[in-house]
């Protein structure tokens, strides 16, 4: 097997507070090879941007503390010199941001900005950016470019926004293209649009993908392979139909349970997980997800669960149950008023 | 672009207007201000307070007053000081050269340090240097510039006069820079440092402040994701945003200096500037002059209110006009 394009092992990222050391990435592993779309999902606090943000080196608090290693096509980047992580950021790996609204600078033309990235990472003539620029524009759906490529980022809507950004990222062709919640601060209209633009310039650019989302439904359509997030672990990890048709981690089953469907009957009302994720400074003995856990028993409390191989075939889970118990019980969690008639 | 000249325009006529009425109403409609008995020193008869009331146009109804003034100053150009019965208009264009030349260097050093001091204290944010220079800068703002003025005369004109070090401080005063341009420079050095000590104090406080905020923006994160340098992030986006306060604080600073604002240093520095001819006319209720040099005033804190738009529309394309 190729080497993959990304291997994360081993990762603890953590924040000294006035409270205590915050562990907000503990201890995860995973890969990513050429091309691959993976989705990283969990809720607000799981770790998963704080993830995705250490391997661009983009974490400026003076107070963070990292472990492990991020390798990059054989190189590690945490150990890089900041001129060389300037050379991976941008040309080889670049990133989509949450809110398009804020993400532009304000001052500058979306030309300018795209040109600054083109020009930081080529030796361009003049013309040469600015023609780039405007095909980087059309690529990504944007009417006119050659009007719009000296218009200000105000001038802009959010889901246009999101498209000069997504142009920015893809500008150097990176080999991997980090998106964090790129939909979240969008309509649902522009949502579907946006998503399916990075697929469809994922096929044409051939860059790997790492989609971070809170929403499962997001990646449904879009990811090869998921990582389920859950205070700062990895609880489940397999590819789309085993995530989605045989989830394993109680957490996951929540997270399937919380999305609104209109192919089920409709239930009363959405259903959400019970509870708050648990301090990252003070976790809870045993499995982290135990406290809010309909399925919780002894040894949960008393010992915590290992991300191992229980259904075979790269589907990996963090849970005590067994497989037979999770099968039978899943259905209550994710879809209860469809178990019930059944 | 035209249209906002022109709109620009015409709001600082309306402005100068409003200021003249209400500086005219208060030096002469206010009850017990009689300039006339003023002029007519101790113990005036009836007579001679009447013949000076006449001789001054004082005795005509208020309108006509405020109309003759306006007349006087921009029309005919020979409105004549009660106090030393010379003529305005000259007294006010040869005090400007000597207020501009103090306000211009003092604003050229106020600018370089205080970016200097606001960027590294931003930059060195998390070492000792950072609370340093914010101490000192505190210390500037805190200085009163009297103080600091006497205190630099003491040295550079007295006590270390005799020494190397400043044996080349001419005396206090102003020669024009057109009469020798060394001499100038000489004389105003120390005056320039003095004033701008005050707001290179303030300015890099302020930049300090929107520097960290504007860091923590998501932009400046995009900026860093493509891979720039940490100099380019600083100065092409962390910077050039922050300008933004900096440049409308600037405008009006600057204008209140030019308008008579810098009258104390001027006073310290014996320089015969507009603040100090504003300060004299205040004193003894020299009517023409007080009106004169207020509508000076307002025009230039007028006229760079109207820059610093134009200036904020140049650095922020939000607030630009479509």
């Amino acid at each position: 097997m190729a080497e993959p394009l990304l291997e994360v092992r081993d990762l603890k990222v953590s924040f000294r507070t006035e409270d205590g050391i915050v562990r907000a990435v503990d201890g995860i592993s995973f890969t990513l090879d050429e091309g691959e779309v993976l989705g990283i999902v969990g809720e607000s606090g799981s770790g998963k941007s704080v993830t995705m943000m250490t391997v661009m080196r983009l974490i400026t608090d003076p107070n963070v503390i990292y472990q492990g290693s991020i390798i990059y096509k054989g190189r590690d980047l945490m150990g890089l010199s900041r001129d060389a992580m300037r050379e991976v950021r941008g040309e080889e790996i670049a990133m989509i941001f949450q809110d398009p609204m804020t993400s532009l600078n304000p001052v500058y033309t979306v030309g300018w900005q795209i040109e600054e990235q083109l020009n930081e990472h080529n030796d361009l003539k003049k013309g040469q950016a600015r023609r780039r620029a405007m095909e980087l524009l059309a690529q990504v759906g944007i009417p006119k470019p050659e009007q719009r490529i000296d218009d200000y980022p105000h001038q802009f809507s959010g889901g246009m926004r999101q498209r000069v950004m997504i142009a920015l990222a893809l500008s150097c062709n990176p080999d991997l293209l980090i998106a964090d919640e790129p939909t979240t601060a969008l309509d649902v209209t522009i949502q579907a649009q946006i998503l399916e633009l990075i697929k469809n310039l994922k096929r044409e650019f051939g860059s790997a993908v790492v989609l971070i989302t809170h929403d499962l439904g997001v990646v449904a359509d879009v990811a090869d392979r998921i990582l389920v997030m859950y205070a700062g672990r990895i609880v489940e990890e397999g590819n789309k139909e085993q995530i989605f048709y045989d989830p394993q981690h109680p957490y996951t089953w929540g997270l399937l349970g919380s999305i609104a469907r209109l192919d089920r009957p409709r239930a009363r009302r959405l259903t959400a997980i019970a509870g708050q994720p648990p301090s990252l400074i003070n976790r809870p003995q045993g499995c982290s997800f135990r406290t809010r856990c309909p399925q919780a028993f002894d040894r949960c409390r008393a010992e915590d669960p290992q991300l191992t191989a229980k259904v075979g075939d790269g589907h990996l889970d963090a849970c005590h149950l067994s497989v037979e118990d999770k099968r039978e019980r899943r259905d209550k969690t994710i879809n209860p008023e469809l178990a019930e008639t059944a | 672009m035209l249209a906002f000249i022109v709109r620009r325009l015409l709001w600082m006529a309306l402005v100068l207007f409003a200021i003249s009425v209400l500086v005219f109403l208060i030096f002469f409609a206010t009850p017990g201000v009689d300039p006339a008995r003023q002029m007519a020193g101790r113990n005036p008869s009836a007579e001679t307070i009447k013949s000076i009331k006449h001789e001054f146009g004082l005795d005509r109804s208020l309108p006509v007053r405020y109309g003759l003034m306006m007349k006087h100053m921009f029309i005919t150009r020979d409105l004549i000081s009660y106090g030393s019965h010379t003529r305005v208009i000259p007294e006010i264009t040869s005090a400007a050269p000597v207020t501009l030349s103090l306000v211009f260097g003092a604003a050229i050093i106020w600018i370089v340090f205080s970016i200097l001091f606001g960027v590294a204290a931003a930059v060195l944010r998390g070492t000792v240097f950072d609370p340093l220079l914010m101490i000192l800068a505190l210390i500037g703002i805190s200085i009163p510039v009297f103080w600091l003025g006497e205190v630099v005369n003491l040295i550079t004109q007295s006590r270390l006069h005799d020494s190397f070090l400043f044996s080349w401080v001419p005396p206090l005063g102003y020669t024009p820079l057109t009469q020798d341009p060394f001499m100038w420079f000489k004389q105003l050095i120390f005056p320039w440092l003095t004033l701008s000590v005050l707001y290179i104090g303030f300015y890099a406080r302020v930049l300090r402040a929107n520097l960290i905020e504007t860091e923590s923006e998501d932009y400046i994160r995009t900026a860093r994701a493509k891979g720039l340098s940490e100099r380019r992030v600083l100065f092409r986006h962390t910077l050039r945003t922050s300008m933004i306060t900096f440049v409308s604080l600037f405008g009006l600073d600057f204008a209140v200096l030019v308008g008579g604002g810098a009258l104390l240093t001027e006073v310290v520095f014996g320089l015969p500037g507009v603040g100090l001819l504003t300060f004299n006319s205040l004193t003894a209720l020299d009517l023409p002059v007080i009106m004169t040099t207020v509508i000076y005033a307002a025009f230039f804190i007028t006229l760079a209110s109207a820059l610093v738009d134009l200036v904020y529309a140049w650095l922020d394309p939000r607030v630009r006009l479509a």
